[in-house]
C-alpha cells in the first residue's frame, strides 16, 4: 500500500506541484469573474475580497449576481448553501482522508480550501491526507484565484479572446485528469463516472428538470449516483484509500 | 445596490465557510458503515464528472474548439499524463482548433 511522504516540508511542496495547474486554470476562470464584477458596480477591492474570503466560482457568480440585483440578505444565504453544499460532501470524504488526531485549527485551514479541484488533488493523494499539502495546494492555487480576480476587475481586456477561451477548458482538463486514471483502475469507477455524466446530461437538457439550478443539480447527481453506486458496488476495506 | 455590499461579503464568506468546515470538524471518527464509506469513495468521481459534461462543451467560444479540447484531455488523462499536462493538452486544442474554426 503506497502512502503520502511523512515529511512536511515534502507534502507542503508536493502541494505547490499540485496546486500550480489549478492556479493557471482558476487564473482564467476568475479573471473572467473579475470581469463581471466590475461591470456589475462593484470596486476592485471589493471583487478582490470576494475571491480571497469565497474561493467559489459558481458561488461567487451567483453572489454579484444577487449584489446586483439587490437581493435580500437572507436570499444571499440561500443561494450560497444551495451552490455551496456539495463542499459539504467533499468536506465529508476528506473527513475519513485525516489523520483522525488532526487539530480543529489544521482542520479549519484544510476546510477553507475546499474546492472541487483542490479536493480532487488531496483525495487521490494516497494514504492520509498531510495538511502541509493542503497548505502548499490552497497557497497556490488561492494566490492565482485572487490575483486572477483583480487583474479581470482592474484592467478588464488584457487577455486577447481567443486564449481567454482557450483557458475555458483547463479546469475542466483537470477534472478529466483526476477522474480517468482512477476509471481504468476500477471499472466500479468508471461506471460511476459514467451515470454521472449520462444524467448530467439528461438535467441538462430535458425539460422541467433542466430548470434545476446548476448547484442543485451537482448535489442531486451527486448524492443519486453515488448512493446507487455504493449499493451495486460497494467498496471493500482498505480499497476504499483511493490509492494508485 | 440597496444593501451594503461588505455586508453581502461577510454573508456569502460565512455560509460558505461554515458548509465547508462543518463535517471536517465534527467527524472525527472514522466512519465504519461500508455503505457511507463506499458513498463517500464515490462522491469525488462522480461529482466532477456531472460537472465536466456537458458544461465542458460550452465552455468556450465554439463547441467544436471545446469538443477538440475534451477529447485531447480525454486521450492524455487515458495515458496518465498529469494535471498540468491534460490542462495545458486540452487548452493547446481549443486554441489550434479555433486558429481554424473562428
Amino acid at each position: 500500500m503506497p502512502s503520502s511522504p511523512s515529511d512536511p516540508l515534502v507534502n507542503f511542496k508536493d502541494g505547490i506541484r499540485d496546486g500550480i495547474p489549478i492556479a493557471l486554470g482558476y487564473l482564467a476562470v476568475s479573471f473572467a469573474f473579475g470581469i463581471q464584477a466590475a461591470s456589475s458596480g462593484l470596486s476592485v477591492f471589493q471583487a478582490t475580497l470576494i475571491s480571497l474570503t469565497n474561493v467559489t466560482s459558481a458561488g461567487q457568480f451567483a453572489g454579484i449576481s444577487v449584489i446586483a440585483a439587490a437581493g435580500s440578505y437572507l436570499e444571499m444565504a440561500g443561494v450560497q448553501m444551495v451552490i455551496n453544499l456539495r463542499y459539504m460532501l467533499m468536506s465529508a470524504a476528506l473527513s475519513q482522508k485525516v489523520a483522525p488526531d488532526l487539530p480543529t485549527y489544521k482542520r479549519l485551514g484544510i476546510a477553507f480550501g475546499v474546492t472541487d479541484e483542490i479536493f480532487g488533488v488531496s483525495i487521490v493523494r494516497p494514504g492520509i491526507l498531510s495538511p502541509a499539502f493542503s497548505a502548499g495546494a490552497i497557497l497556490i492555487a488561492v494566490a492565482g484565484w485572487v490575483l486572477g480576480t483583480f487583474l479581470g476587475a482592474f484592467s478588464g481586456e488584457i487577455l486577447s479572446a481567443a486564449l481567454i477561451s482557450a483557458l475555458g477548458v483547463a479546469l475542466y482538463g483537470m477534472f478529466i485528469a483526476i477522474v480517468v486514471p482512477p476509471a481504468r483502475n476500477d471499472r466500479n469507477i468508471a461506471a460511476a463516472a459514467l451515470m454521472a455524466v449520462l444524467m448530467s446530461a439528461l438535467f441538462t437538457y430535458a425539460p422541467v428538470v433542466k430548470d434545476i439550478s446548476s448547484g442543485t443539480r451537482i448535489i442531486i447527481i451527486t448524492v443519486v449516483v453515488s448512493v446507487f453506486a455504493a449499493l451495486l458496488f460497494p467498496v471493500k476495506g482498505e480499497e476504499a484509500e483511493n490509492g494508485e | 445596490m440597496g444593501n451594503n455590499v461588505y455586508i453581502y461579503i461577510l454573508i456569502m464568506a460565512l455560509v460558505t465557510f461554515l458548509i465547508r468546515a462543518l463535517p471536517l470538524t465534527l467527524i472525527r471518527k472514522e466512519i465504519k458503515s461500508p455503505f457511507v464509506r463506499s458513498f463517500l469513495y464515490y462522491v469525488p468521481y462522480v461529482t466532477l464528472s456531472a460537472m465536466t459534461v456537458p458544461a465542458i462543451f460550452y465552455a468556450t467560444r465554439s463547441i467544436y474548439s471545446a469538443a477538440a479540447g475534451f477529447i485531447v484531455a480525454l486521450i492524455l488523462a487515458f495515458m496518465r499524463r498529469g494535471l498540468l499536462t491534460v490542462a495545458a493538452g486540452a487548452c493547446i486544442a481549443v486554441f489550434i482548433a479555433e486558429s481554424f474554426l473562428v
